[in-house]
This record gives C-alpha cells, structure tokens and sequence, in this order.
C-alpha cells in the first residue's frame, strides 16, 4: 500500500528498513525532517540516534560507528556536507561502508535554501583531500531516493566505501505516495570481519585506519581503491533513457531536473519534435559508454544537458560524447528550478 | 625461576618509536596495565589521535582506529553507541584535545559519554616539531612563539581539566604527572579509576598527563622531568578535579 510521505522522511524510513541503525547529524534546511524524523523511529527498532555538535563531529560519529561494525549514516545539506569532507576521507581511506544523504541547496557559501544541483563536482569528483571517490547516486522521484536508498547500504558494505545520495531541496521537501520496501533482518547481513568490535587481540587486532607512512604501502591502498572503483563502473553503473531510440535531441539531466525534463520531452513530442533524455542515475560511476553509445547514433544530432548549476554535470557529458556531438547547457541556479516550459522554450528557439 | 614482574599483555611487541625523555611510554604502559587490571582484554577499543601517539594502534593489543585530528571523542561515541559493553579509550595530546578538538572534547564530556579519555599534555607539538599548543606556557620558546609565548598575542594556556570539570556529564576528571614513582603510581591509581567509572556506567573520564617532550623543548630528559614538577605544575595544578562518587 502506498503512503503519502514527505521525501526526507521516506528516506529516512527507507534507511531503516535498509538496515541502518547508527544516525548521528547536526540541524540544517532542508534536510532537517530526516534527523527528526530519526529521532522519534530509531529507538523503536533498537537503533541509536545522537544530535552532534558540528557535521564534522556527526561524520566522524559516522566513521567510529562504522569502524565498530554498525550501518551508520548522516545527513546534511550544502555547507554542512563541506563540513563533512574530512571525515569522508578518512572514510574512505579506512575502507569503511556507510551512508551520506546530501539535500542540496543553493551556494557558494551559505547561499540559499532552495534545490540546487551546484555540489555534483563535490559528490562525483572527491571534494576532500586525496585520490578517493564514492558511490553516488542521484534520485529523481521520492520514490527512487527510497529504493536507493534501501539497498545502498548492502551496496556500501560490498565494496566497503561510502554511498551518496545526492538529492537536492526539491526531493527533500516534496510528498509523493510511495511505496515502502519490507524491512530488511539485520541477522542476514554479511559479517564484518574487519570491524573492530573490541574482540580483537594479538595477531587478529582489527586496525581501522588510514595511514601509511610507507609511500609504496599508501600506493598499494590507493591502487585496491580504484581496482574497486573499476568494479563499480562495471557493475553499478545505472542510467535511464527515454524516447531516445529516434532523437534528433537528447537532454541530459540527473535527479529533480531530469523528472522536469521528462515533462518538457513529452511535451516536444506532443508538438512533433524528435526529443529524448538521458538520465544518470549513478552519477559516480558516471554512465560514460552508455551515453558515449547514444552521441554515435545517427539520429543524434545534439545533447542539452541541463542542471539547477552554472555548468557541473555538463564537463561529464562532454567527457562521454567526446566531440561526436555538440553539447549545449541550460541551467537555472540560486534556487530557482526551471519548469518544462522553460526547457521546451529553451528547446524550440533553437 | 619465579617471575615477578613482566610486561603488561595489553602491549604488542612493537618497539615505542617515542624520543628518549618521552613520557608517552609510561603514559601506554600505565594504560595498557589498567586494561589487564580491569580483565578487559578481547573487549576493548582504542582509538590513536594525530600527534606523537598516532602509531598507538600499533602498541595497544586490542582493536584500534585511528582518528582525525582532534576527532576521537566522536569516532569513541559512534564506537562506544555501537558497543556499548565495551570498554571505549581515546588517547589525545595537547594539540589533538585542547585546539582542533574542543569542540568534540566538550560535547563528549557535556553528552556523559561512557569513555575514558587519557590526555597528555606536554604543551608542544611534539610530532610537527615543536609548535606552540594551546597548553603552551607563557614565556615557553616554541618553532611558532621563538621569543616567548606572549600572552597578547597568544593569550593563556587552557586548563582543561579545570574546564570539563565545569560540566555536568564527567564523572571523573583529574590530573597527574609522570614526574616520579610516587607520581606514576597515583597517575595510574587515576587512569584506573576513570575505567572503574566507565565499566560501571558511570559517565565520562579523562584523566589530564602532565608529560615531557625533551626533544622539542629542547633539554635532557632529567631538565625536561624537571621543568613539569617546576614549572608545568604551577599552571596546571594535579589534583581531582570531579568524582561524582565523592561529591
């Protein structure tokens, strides 16, 4: 049965039942129904809640907890995922599974509270100090944030490394009628023989760490890092494409912009023009080749990629059609999120 | 042969990679005794800081993580909620607790955190090279205050034992000197009494180590030994500074 629910409570609820039962964060718009709402559920199920001092403190909570076994997470927006990034490379660097939703909003700075899409380099591209990337996913309905979201911790421990879930203001703050998954047994998740659960000693110490004062041991670490990277790309990577079989345009978008643009396509349609739209919906691995497949099409005559950001998404867009098409951008910043009139305009005065 | 005495089973075989003079030895040792006292072994989790005790994950025989700077009271939390049977330490220098981590030392004591912090303060950046902390002495030369600290310029030492004991959550704060026997016996007499409140659900511990640093604050270790019983004391008084069982 589907429940009418606001899209930070449902992601919060769809973590729970994904497994997750450490939640440390810190208060900020718009993300703040997620911490509440794990407030009031996480006692119920045996799971800890705990409202940190600083994001920096709640990420390193994340990092302790993770380290000692647990499905942790944390949440934020904007300024407080900035806040975060040290601990994200910790995280990463230890080798450690959990999950950071990110609501984004508008910036640089304390910039606004309204949808934006302007941390996507953050997100895809590393955004703390070293060579380290995460899983990123990017919802563009409620309900795809709560089935992401249901499976990105089994997807975090697989491959021991953060997930992202970059959503924006919009997803956020939007109430969609979802449905929500069963509730996952903790009992049937894999072991975590890594984790150090105090039982360690002598030679089956558990380390958790990121350290290696030995320029060829940290080379090791950050070669098995990007080995696991490769793996992703091979077997993560996730994208959707629609009406793009006889495009003579196909947008580019990602998250609540690519559900706009599904609009503005069948509008285009509506009106004869030969639109159609790819959509990432892994935006770390990007889905490179698949896109790079499109741009070799005949049909194919241009790409638009369009973003709630003065250009992030579009490097990566013509990274994968690498030349064989022009690549155009249309984007709306500081919180204001275009409507399918204004891509169809955008479209049409071509 | 009777033996009569040996090496704490709480300690790896790892040679100390300390300076000589450096009291961090003794600081582990006296830990690593306090944790086989209290019969913890194979249910204890350490966490190293940044600083000269950031390879403590190599001497501690039990599970470790390493931490961010200043970050330990918050990855011991995240440790400690997950396990919460468990004994949690956090081992901090100056630099560590009293500047890039007050705010995660304040809200673990504030929050009554069940974890024993263990602090050394030797009021130097000892594995940067000699920098000044925040537990610098006025006057005391370091690479960052050459002439001096100068108190308009740098302000004063944190005192932060005095400090924490300010708040509600601790259940035991004190502070102590690895200076002598006599003094050695009460650091550990006070380290163990911060696991005893831990292993009895009491609340926060921390206890405060007036430590040397011979080779940064360049002098023998017998100078260095010295200038904490003179000099270190003066500003920061030993003593306990909170004990919810003898309020």
């Amino acid at each position: 049965m589907k429940k009418l629910m606001k899209g930070n409570e449902a992601v919060a609820e769809a973590a729970i039942r994904g497994g997750m039962r450490a939640f440390f964060g810190y208060p900020i718009t718009p993300q703040n129904e997620i911490p509440e709402y794990l407030s009031r559920r996480l006692p119920e199920v045996g799971g800890v809640f705990i409202q940190a001092e600083s994001e920096v403190s709640a990420i390193n909570m994340v990092y302790g907890a993770a380290g000692a076994g647990a499905r942790a997470m944390t949440s934020s927006s904007s300024p407080g995922i900035s806040l975060k990034q040290e601990g994200i490379s910790y995280i990463c660097g230890a080798e450690l599974p959990c999950v950071i939703v990110n609501m984004v909003r508008g910036g640089p700075g304390l910039g606004g509270i309204q949808p934006a899409q302007s941390d996507y380099f953050q997100a895809v591209k590393g955004g703390g100090h070293g060579d380290y990337h995460m899983l990123v996913y990017g919802p563009h309905t409620v309900q795809e944030a709560v089935d992401l979201m249901y499976d990105a911790f089994d997807k975090a421990d697989e491959y021991r490394l953060p997930v992202m879930i970059l959503g924006d203001g919009m997803i956020g703050q939007i109430m969609e009628a979802v449905e929500l998954p069963e509730m996952k047994d903790p009992a049937t998740f894999p072991k975590k023989p890594w984790a150090a659960d105090g039982t360690g000693i002598g030679k089956d110490r558990r380390v958790i760490n990121s350290l290696y004062i030995e320029p060829d041991a940290l080379e090791v670490v950050n070669h098995r890092l990007f080995d696991r990277y490769e793996l992703l790309k091979e077997r993560e990577t996730r994208y959707e494409e629609y009406l793009t079989e006889d495009a003579e345009i196909v947008i580019v978008a990602y998250g609540t912009v690519a559900r706009i643009a599904k609009s503005a396509v069948n509008e285009l349609r509506a009106r004869g023009k030969k639109v159609g739209l790819f959509r990432p919906i892994t935006l770390y691995p990007y889905p490179e080749k698949a896109l790079n497949e499109v741009a070799k099409e005949a049909s194919v005559k241009k790409f638009v990629t369009i973003e709630l950001s003065m250009g992030q998404m579009v490097e990566d867009v013509r990274l994968a059609v690498n030349g064989l098409k022009p690549v155009e951008f249309f984007g709306r910043t500081g919180g204001n999120v275009m409507t399918p009139d204004d891509i169809v305009d955008f479209i049409e005065k071509e | 042969m009777a033996v009569v005495f040996k090496k704490t089973k709480m300690l790896t075989d790892v040679p100390f990679h300390y300076c000589p003079g450096c009291t961090h030895g003794v600081a582990h040792r006296l830990v690593a005794e306090c944790l086989e006292e209290i019969n913890c072994e194979g249910n204890v989790i350490g966490i190293a800081p940044v600083g000269c005790a950031v390879f403590a994950y190599n001497y501690f025989n039990c599970d470790m993580l390493e931490a961010a700077h200043g970050r330990a009271p918050s990855l011991a939390t995240g440790i400690k909620r997950t396990h919460p049977d468990t004994v949690v330490f956090a081992y901090q220098g100056d630099g560590d607790l009293a500047s890039i981590g007050t705010a995660e030392i304040i809200h673990a004591a504030a929050r009554g955190e069940n974890i024993t912090v263990i602090f050394i303060n030797n009021a130097i950046y000892g594995m940067t090279g000699g920098q000044m902390a925040p537990t610098t002495l006025v006057g005391q030369r370091s690479t960052t205050s050459q002439a001096g600290r100068t108190v308009p310029l740098n302000g004063n030492p944190i005192r932060v034992a005095e400090m924490l004991a300010t708040l509600d959550g601790p259940a035991y704060i004190a502070r102590v000197a690895l200076t002598d026997p006599a003094n050695v016996r009460k650091a550990k007499q006070a380290i163990k009494r911060g696991f005893d409140m831990q292993l009895n659900k009491k609340g926060f511990s921390l206890i405060e180590v007036l430590s040397t640093c011979p080779t940064n604050w360049g002098m023998t270790p017998v100078q260095a030994t010295d200038f904490v019983k003179n000099e270190m004391t003066k500003e920061f008084p030993l003593g306990v500074f909170k004990d919810i069982d003898k309020a």
